[in-house]
């Protein structure tokens, strides 16, 4: 027995030398490797943001220190290459939100619709056709939306409103609405169809119908993963620049009316940094004062998403 | 006449040269038995003869499966519920389930109970049908004062009660339970056997279960199904549970009972 301990004994320490020796190091040197790898591209995406915000305050400062952040967030004119100039984004702000907002309430509902019939009613074949169609949707060039919007959907339009112009918010936000879409169905997909398959066999069993299951266990189950879609497609429908650019016009204007033309945050940085505005100026500075308000307004929808996730995990 | 018209009074459910199929795969070959009314029928047998299907058979679950086909009969009180005319959601409201996992909806417990009655259009007090619900299930003690808290909160033995009160909760006549104890301590298990016997004064319960003390202990009459040369599941020996227990006709059956007692 005593003899058997010792032997088992000695084969451990054996092991353990052999680990030591050649395997060991080996292994050691490749996970430091790769740990450094992985540490630098981590480095590298916290500075790139960490340059873009500091590039962003740096010149707002030029921008602040002549014009008041108070004048800046509450003025209702927005006219800084125009004499007389006036600083006020809020035309700008609300011109972004009116764009947003139509194509939300345009991409919620029909991108549910599609969530919703794609994990509960479609067969499994219809499913496997339709989810690459919309990931083309979602690739098209947004370039390509714009003229989509000026030489479609306007026309069209204006066989309804006969006094709109061919550049408006309302058909850059449709066609935002379209280009969103995918975003809300594919994410909202994948949450529902994450949701157990047992937990909809409960609902089944007492007699719900399809339309009942997903409305009332699958959506709610699924929701913080819906939210996180929505929210998403939010900013990205805020950040948008292209469509907007060509279709929703260039005159900043604080109004909520669709049929109006007007210029969002993003189109207005595009046309004054194609312009002949000289670099260091005031009216070049407020690219980057309208890039910081984008930036943080972004920034609060993804913490908001974040928030909604985790406040949801904690619940059930 | 004289005896069918019996027949049609005493059982609840007949089951009548049923063929299931998913897509090539015979799953159940003719099976025909008749299930007495209020009494607790036992399904044994071994993994993948077919009691799943054969459960999900009554309440019309398999429709959910694509590329499942099915002939035969299967009545309830004398109507096929499989005929062209009938919605299969009308029929799981008279045809409850309880399954293997407790899957409570993420709500909170009284929404869980609540369930089925919202959506199927209760007309009366839904906090009485609850706590009635509840109490029946054996449950309401543990629960009442938490009531709006998560059910997710509770113990897996409670969880699987409250799915039973959910299945109480829009008065079916039949409920089918597939393994309700599988993931369930002794203890647990020993609250859910209790419960079956009270609850088979009101209702049907048709129950698979691989264990056959327990099959012996809960059961009024037993099935024991095996799979053939095929693996398809076909039904060996059905009749009154201490029969089959204490006198089984066939081999097979006296094998699988002896093989797990010994
Ligand atoms: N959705 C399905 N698609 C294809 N085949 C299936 C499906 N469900 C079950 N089967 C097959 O049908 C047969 C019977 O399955 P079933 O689940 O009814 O058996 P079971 O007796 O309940 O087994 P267990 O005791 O392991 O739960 C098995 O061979 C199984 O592989
Ligand atoms: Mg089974």
């Amino acid at each position: 027995m005593e003899q058997d301990l010792t032997k088992s004994k000695s084969k451990i320490i054996w092991l353990g030398d052999r680990a030591k020796s050649t395997w060991g190091k080996r292994q050691n040197i490749e996970g430091r490797a790769a740990q450094i790898f992985l540490l630098i591209c981590a480095l590298l995406s916290i500075a790139t943001t960490v340059g873009i915000v500091v590039s962003l305050v740096s010149q707002s400062v030029g921008f602040f220190k002549e014009v008041s952040i108070w004048e800046f967030l509450t003025g209702t004119r927005w006219t800084p290459i125009l004499i007389p100039r006036s600083y006020g984004v809020l035309p700008l702000v609300v011109g972004t939100l009116l764009v947003t907002i139509i194509s939300v309430i345009v991409a919620v509902p029909i991108g549910m619709g599609i969530a919703i019939f794609l994990s509960t009613y479609a067969p499994e074949q219809l499913r496997r056709i339709i989810k690459p169609v919309l990931e083309i949707l979602a690739g098209i060039p947004t370039v390509v939306y714009g003229y989509f919007a000026i030489t479609l959907v306007s026309p069209m339009l204006q066989k309804v409103f006969t006094n709109m112009l061919i550049f408006n918010a309302l058909s850059a936000g449709l066609v935002m609405g379209l280009m969103i879409i995918p975003m809300v169905s594919s994410l909202s997909e994948d949450a529902m169809m994450a949701v157990p398959q047992s937990l909809k066999e409960g609902a089944f069993a007492l007699g719900a119908t399809r339309f009942e299951v997903a409305l009332k266990v699958t959506i709610p189950s699924a929701l913080s993963g819906i939210i996180t879609s929505i929210i998403l497609a939010l900013s990205r429908a805020i950040g948008e620049t292209m469509i907007v650019t060509i279709a929703a016009g260039a005159t900043p204007k604080m109004t909520f009316n669709p049929i109006d033309s007007i210029q969002t945050m993003t189109a207005f940085i595009v046309q004054l940094s194609l312009g002949e505005t000289p670099h260091g100026s005031l009216e070049y500075n407020t690219i980057f004062a309208v890039g910081l308000l984008l930036f943080l307004m972004t920034l609060i929808m993804n913490l908001l998403s974040q928030w909604v996730v985790s406040r949801w995990h904690r619940r059930y | 006449m004289q005896n069918s018209n019996y027949l049609y009074n005493s059982n609840i459910l007949e089951v009548k040269n049923l063929n299931v199929w998913y897509r090539a795969f015979q799953a159940l070959k003719e099976i025909s038995l008749s299930i007495p009314r209020h009494h607790v029928i036992a399904c044994i047998g071994p993994s993948g003869c077919g009691k799943s299907t054969f459960l999900r058979c009554f309440n019309r679950m398999n429709d959910l499966i694509p590329g499942t086909r099915i002939s035969g009969q299967v009545l309830l009180d004398g109507q096929d519920i499989y005929n062209s005319g009938v919605d299969p959601t009308e029929i799981r409201t008279h045809i409850g389930m309880v399954f293997q996992k407790p899957n409570p909806f993420p709500k909170s417990i009284f929404d869980n109970v609540a369930f089925g009655l919202r959506i199927n259009g209760f007309k009366g007090n839904i906090k009485e049908a609850v706590e009635s619900s509840l109490r029946r299930a054996a449950l309401w003690d543990e629960v009442k004062d938490r009531l709006n808290k998560s059910a997710l909160t509770l113990s897996g033995g409670q969880q699987q009660r409250l799915c039973i009160a959910r299945a109480i909760a829009i008065q079916p006549a039949v409920i089918l339970m597939d393994e309700p104890c599988s993931a369930l301590d002794p203890v647990a298990t020993l609250k859910i056997e209790d419960l079956i016997a009270i609850l088979k004064e009101e209702y049907t319960i048709v129950i698979v279960t691989h264990n056959i003390q327990q099959a012996a202990r809960v059961s009024d009459y037993t099935a024991f199904f095996t799979m053939a040369d095929d693996r398809s599941g076909i039904l060996v020996e059905f009749g009154k549970t201490n029969e089959i227990f204490s006198n089984p006709k066939d081999k097979r059956t006296e094998d699988y009972i002896t093989g797990r007692f010994g």
